[in-house]
């Protein structure tokens, strides 16, 4: 029997110890907005934290995270309200919405590590997560709000024209 | 704001009905003149009465039905501006409601970029209807002259400042009879208060809350989930099953095989075994634990480097003419200078984020189906097939999409949902894994095309000739279908604008081994990368400003009707006295998108600009490239400008979402390495071997220009993917003089 403590909640496990946590939050706990992608750590869509820190619950499993604090989307705050949710509302970045949650979650790590990212960071951090829909430049122009207001940053916007200016 | 399920609607409908609704629809007569009644009753529980727009509840709230489904183009946003701005409905009181599959409501296939197209005028005689209706219900309460009340915000008002809410209207509201169509008095364009701006999704807050639900996230309490080992070559069958050890993983519940498909493959399932399981781990696990052995048939030899060179070959030499104008063929054979380029792009595949899922149960007189689906109404034709029930009886609702891109129009996996619920009665999920997903697809043709010109002296083009090859779409509609359908052709190839006193057009024939669907924009991928990129290739060759060079093969503004020189083309349905390709309007986009990237700037070494128009979907688009290609071939592409003309839209902000999105689905199609096959199995399975962009691949920046227009709406979803690839590839050219002529780039800037 595994225990495992999601969004603050502990829950009890007695199926197979191999499960991934995406399963698990998906199948028994019926936490839905923990996607499946790929099903080995391609494409983010499954992207939770773990103690704090962002990982793929499609190649997790739930043995190895027993004594852990799991945290979804669910947990990251209620209705949305976390400064990197609203980030993206202000920002329009969503088009089918899919990956979103997964992006959502990999910002909100390394957000929480790294409050004011450089451009190449926050590309580094989030080049794990696919957008088939191409959200990408809206993705990164959210990161840099959210990161404003967590951080207080300003940054410095380049000339229009390609970064020559 | 958002309900997706009429689920969830007949719950409303329940707890509302306490007084009337007012509900307003239109009969959809197919290509007949559109009639408008109003259908005016008691609110009721049922939710299979369909063709019903518009519902004014009691307690005022607005229900817009969409009938197109929601993969991220946001249409459900689109479809409640539009009746909503026309009712003058206030937006904190509108709820979108999804329909399910129904041919009353018209056509329902989301795809080809037509849903606005298709739909914006009647949906806005609906609302102007119900605006109708409440004035004249409010002016009769009052014994006031019509002409003294105006509606505006969920409210009536009388010039003398009294005011009536909707709510207020609706039994009054009930006995008024609406006009027809052509005498209702629709808004004018200045009064029009959510048409036109980039209001935010109606969805929105739901998917950054993790709300939003998508197929897979429909929870039938007592349904199974299915994993299906379908057969690696199209055709194959299972030879022989050794399911002892599947059966013995904990969790799986039963094996049930899945027939071939018979004839033409259409969205038939492609057949295998299917492991039902209590949990999508166990179903996993049992699929790993089949053991078959499959009767590959004969599209086992297909392979993908011999097919290629059949292709080069096939256009290597004359085909079928498809167009003609003076006598190309003869300047041709005669000329001494000729420029001549093969292009070459492989098969892709759509790869939605969200796999295909459905959810299906089988009962005897009657299959519910829960899809994420592109066009319930095929879901009721396939899913009724497979079953052996009329179409009629196949209930299909329609979920979020995660994504489509043209995959979710072709519903075989909800046929095998329903075929399993069938064998075990139990309510079946399907769950599609990304390998099967990349696998078992309907993929991009893979494409060749050659093209050869001979140039005046002052680069104008004397003579033109291109030849397209590829595996068509046809081939899954009609078994063994070589030759292409007219509407493939259309796509970027018939429709070409070049300005020049001879040309020739040809097609040549491909045999299909696999199964071939549409992707986003289609074969206008594979046309507009040979012929931008050849255009870009002849300014070099005679010496000129690409940007200069491309608005003179374009030629002077005029409209083209390439019907005139023995074509066929149906202009993407599109009436072409009202929809005409009108090469002014392509020139338009490529000199505002000049003027936004400052084209002719100097560049460092390593940098260039490449540029692409296009015009699909009846839609015009231009776009500029920034490349910047390291001495080691480092390829990075650091800005991009589009502008697209797509006459009137509806949502500004989903048009600039659309297009940078459409842009980036453009930069796959130049640097995945495509979906190859091997003794006819697809050789990739997964994200690590099918490359997709990424963040780290694309621009931080797409600059997006909407081009102001009042001319009718045309397509939005997918005109910017086809001018991105030859757009950066004549970008790279720029940078690094490297000629890109086959997809992928792959290597080919290390070289």
């Amino acid at each position: 029997m595994l225990k495992l403590t999601v969004n603050g909640k502990t829950h009890e496990f007695s199926g197979d110890p191999t499960t991934p946590v995406l399963w698990f939050l998906r199948d028994e706990l019926n936490l839905t907005a923990t996607k499946f992608g790929c099903g080995m750590a391609q494409c983010g869509a499954c992207t939770v934290h773990i103690d704090g820190v962002a990982q793929r619950s499609c190649v997790l499993p739930v043995s190895a995270a027993a004594n852990s604090k799991i945290t979804t989307i669910e947990g990251l705050s209620s209705e949305g309200s976390h400064p990197v949710q609203q980030a993206w509302v202000e920002h329009k970045v969503p088009q089918c919405g899919f990956c979103q949650c997964g992006q959502i979650m990999q910002a909100a790590s390394l957000l929480s590590q790294n409050p004011a990212p450089s451009d190449k960071e926050i590309i580094d951090a989030m080049s794990g997560n696919i957008c088939r829909c191409g959200t990408y430049p809206r993705i990164h122009k959210a990161i840099k709000a959210a990161s404003k207001k967590i951080a207080g940053v300003q940054y410095f916007t380049p000339a229009k024209q390609g970064g020559l200016s | 704001m958002s309900n997706y399920f009429d689920m969830n609607r007949r719950r409303f409908l329940k707890h509302s009905a306490t007084g009337a609704a007012l509900v307003v629809g239109t009969y959809f007569m197919g290509g007949a003149p559109r009639i408008l009644a109003s259908v005016i009753e008691q609110s009721s529980p049922s939710a299979k009465r369909a063709n019903l727009f518009v519902a004014l509840r009691p307690d005022g709230v607005v229900e817009i039905t969409c009938h197109r489904s929601e993969m991220g183009q946001h249409v459900r946003t689109a479809v409640a501006q539009i009746v909503a701005d026309e009712m003058e409905a206030a937006w904190d009181k509108v709820v979108v409601i999804q329909a399910k599959g129904d041919p009353k409501y018209g056509d329902q296939n989301t795809d080809g970029s037509r849903s606005i197209r298709f739909n914006m005028q009647r949906l806005r005689e609906m609302g102007a209807s119900v605006r109708y209706m409440l004035e004249q219900a409010a002016a009769k309460r009052w014994g006031e002259d019509p002409a003294s009340v105006t509606a505006s915000l969920h409210q009536v008002k009388h010039s003398s400042g009294k005011t009536l809410n909707y709510s207020d209207l609706i039994e009054d509201a009930l006995a008024i009879t609406p006009p027809e169509a052509k005498n209702l008095s629709l808004k004018t364009r200045d009064q029009w208060r959510y048409i036109n701006t980039g209001m935010a999704h109606v969805d929105l807050q739901d998917i950054v809350a993790g709300k939003a639900l998508f197929a897979a996230d429909l929870r039938e309490p007592s349904a199974k989930v299915a994993i299906i080992a379908r057969p690696p070559v199209l055709g194959g069958t299972v030879k022989s099953l050794d399911d002892s050890a599947a059966r013995k993983v904990k969790g799986v519940l039963d094996i049930v095989q899945i027939p071939s498909p018979k004839g033409a493959v259409s969205f038939q399932p492609k057949g295998g075994v299917a492991v039902i399981a209590d949990n999508t781990w166990a179903a996993m696990q049992g699929k790993k634990a089949l053991k078959i052995e499959w009767n590959d048939g004969e599209n086992a030899q297909y392979n993908s480097e011999e097919f290629k060179q059949a292709l080069l070959k096939t256009v290597g030499s004359p085909q079928e003419s498809v167009r003609i104008k003076g006598d190309a063929e003869a300047i041709l054979a005669k000329a001494s200078d000729k420029l001549v380029a093969d292009y070459y792009m492989p098969h892709l595949a759509q790869t939605p984020m969200e796999p295909p899922c459905a959810t299906a149960m089988y009962y005897k007189d009657r299959v519910d189906v829960w899809a994420a689906t592109q066009n319930p109404q095929a879901d009721m034709e396939t899913v009724g097939a497979m079953v052996g029930m009329p179409k009629e009886q196949i209930n299909v609702y329609v979920t979020l999409l995660g994504g489509a891109f043209g995959r979710k129009s072709k519903p075989d996996f909800s046929a095998e949902a329903a075929f399993l619920s069938m064998k075990t009665g139990k309510a079946i999920r399907v769950q599609w894994t990304r390998e099967d997903d990349i696998q078992h697809g309907f993929y991009h043709a893979v494409s060749a095309q050659h093209i050869e010109a001979t140039l005046s002296e002052k680069g104008d083009v004397d003579a033109y000739l291109h030849r397209t090859a590829f595996t068509p779409i046809a081939s899954i509609f009609q078994e063994n279908a070589k030759a292409p359908m007219s509407f493939e052709l259309d796509l970027g190839f018939t429709d070409n604008p070049i300005h020049t006193p001879n040309l020739k057009l040809e097609r040549g024939e491909a045999k299909a081994m696999a199964r071939i669907g549409w992707m986003r924009s289609v074969s206008n991928n594979f046309h507009a990368f040979a012929v931008q990129s050849f255009i870009h290739e002849a300014a070099h060759k005679a010496k000129q400003d690409p940007k200069d060079y491309l608005l003179k093969v374009i030629g002077p503004d005029r409209i083209i009707d390439v019907t005139e020189q023995n074509a066929e083309y149906q202009n993407y349905w599109g009436d072409k006295s009202v929809y005409p390709l009108d090469t002014g309007r392509l020139r338009n986009v490529i000199q505002k998108v000049a003027d936004m990237s400052s084209w002719g700037r100097k560049l460092p070494k390593g940098r260039g600009l490449g540029i692409a128009a296009h015009r699909s979907f009846l839609t015009y688009v231009a776009t500029v490239v920034e490349v910047d290609v390291s001495d080691s071939g480092e390829l990075d592409i650091i800005k991009s400008w589009v502008s697209i003309d797509a006459g009137t839209v509806v949502n500004t902000d989903t048009v600039i979402n659309q297009t940078e999105g459409g842009s980036i689905y453009g930069i796959t199609n130049a640097i995945s390495g495509g979906i190859t096959f091997d003794k006819g199995r697809v050789v990739q399975s997964n994200f690590h071997n099918y490359r997709v962009a990424r963040m780290t691949d694309s621009p931080l920046d797409i600059e997006v220009a909407i081009i102001p227009s009042d001319e009718p709406p045309a397509g939005v979803g997918e005109p910017a993917t086809p001018v991105y690839a030859p757009a950066l590839c004549n970008a790279i050219f720029a940078a690094c003089g490297k000629r890109i002529r086959q997809l992928p780039i792959g290597d080919q800037l290390k070289a």
